[in-house]
């Protein structure tokens, strides 16, 4: 399992640099961010899905990379307007504001599961 | 503003911002990855879409530009998350079916053509209100 893992943290260390660099070339701001929720993580991780378990494990990923989105749309927008409205230091609204996402994703799982 | 790309202000960015960077982004593939290991795909997948990155960012914008530009980084996420819900759903239809580097490729495509085309939709709401907060956040953007 570790040489996996090893291999994970180094394309996805890679690829969320690239992207950030990316992100760092545009201009205005508010495009700039479209880059901070980028797909890096999910092109590096899914990429060896396929490598290792084939189609259908990546197609699964993919499905609850969906709810995973949406959550990750509620995370932005609460941290977003948080640092607009207080002068806390981001990395604690951005960093506390990750129970949002944990909280938003398993619920949407949960839903679905539930649904489907 | 139009939207640029200025090649040279990723100069600006340090060594260690690009070390903190690396090491957000390969623990959470590699967290990710145990995860999948672990409890299975359906769980593992939701953690493709983890704010991995975004805390790092953020705390990079305020530093150098203040709270403002660091909540409008935030929200400009927003439409990178829908990008990637998207992206999910390329991976979810065709992952079975096609080859890995057809999907990869145009699951990525889908991702951006969608986070820049809400930008543009979300950019021209704003421009026709321009009595409102949010376009002089975008102008200043």
């Amino acid at each position: 399992m570790l040489p996996e893992l090893a291999l994970k943290f180094v394309s996805g260390g890679l690829a969320v640099s690239a992207f950030a660099a990316a992100g760092d070339a545009l201009r205005p701001k508010s495009v700039a961010g479209v880059f901070a929720a980028a797909a890096s993580v999910a092109l590096a991780t899914l990429g060896m899905a396929f490598a290792k378990h084939g189609g259908d494990y990546a197609a699964a990923e993919g499905r609850s990379m969906v709810l995973g989105g949406v959550a990750l749309i509620a995370y932005t927008l609460v941290v977003g307007r948080a640092l607009l409205k207080t002068r806390r230091p981001a990395w604690l609204i951005a960093g506390a504001g990750r129970i949002v996402w944990l909280a938003a994703s398993f619920a949407l799982y949960v839903a679905w599961r539930a649904v489907a | 503003m139009k939207l640029a790309v200025q090649p040279t202000r990723i100069r600006e960015t340090r060594r260690h911002e690009f070390a903190v960077r690396f090491a957000f982004g390969g623990l959470v593939s590699a967290l990710t990855g145990y995860i999948a290991i672990q409890y299975g795909p359906a769980v593992g997948g939701l953690f493709l879409a983890f704010p991995a990155i975004l805390p790092a960012s953020v705390t990079l914008v305020q530093k150098r530009h203040g709270n403002r530009a660091a909540g409008l980084d935030s929200i400009g996420a927003a439409m990178g998350a829908v990008g990637l819900s998207a992206f999910g759903g390329v991976a979810w239809d065709a992952g079975a079916a096609w080859p890995a580097w057809a999907v990869l490729a145009a699951a990525a495509v889908v991702w951006l053509a969608v986070g820049m085309s809400v930008w543009w939709v979300i950019r021209g709401r704003r421009k026709r209100r321009p009595s409102t907060a949010g376009a002089a956040a975008v102008k200043s953007g």
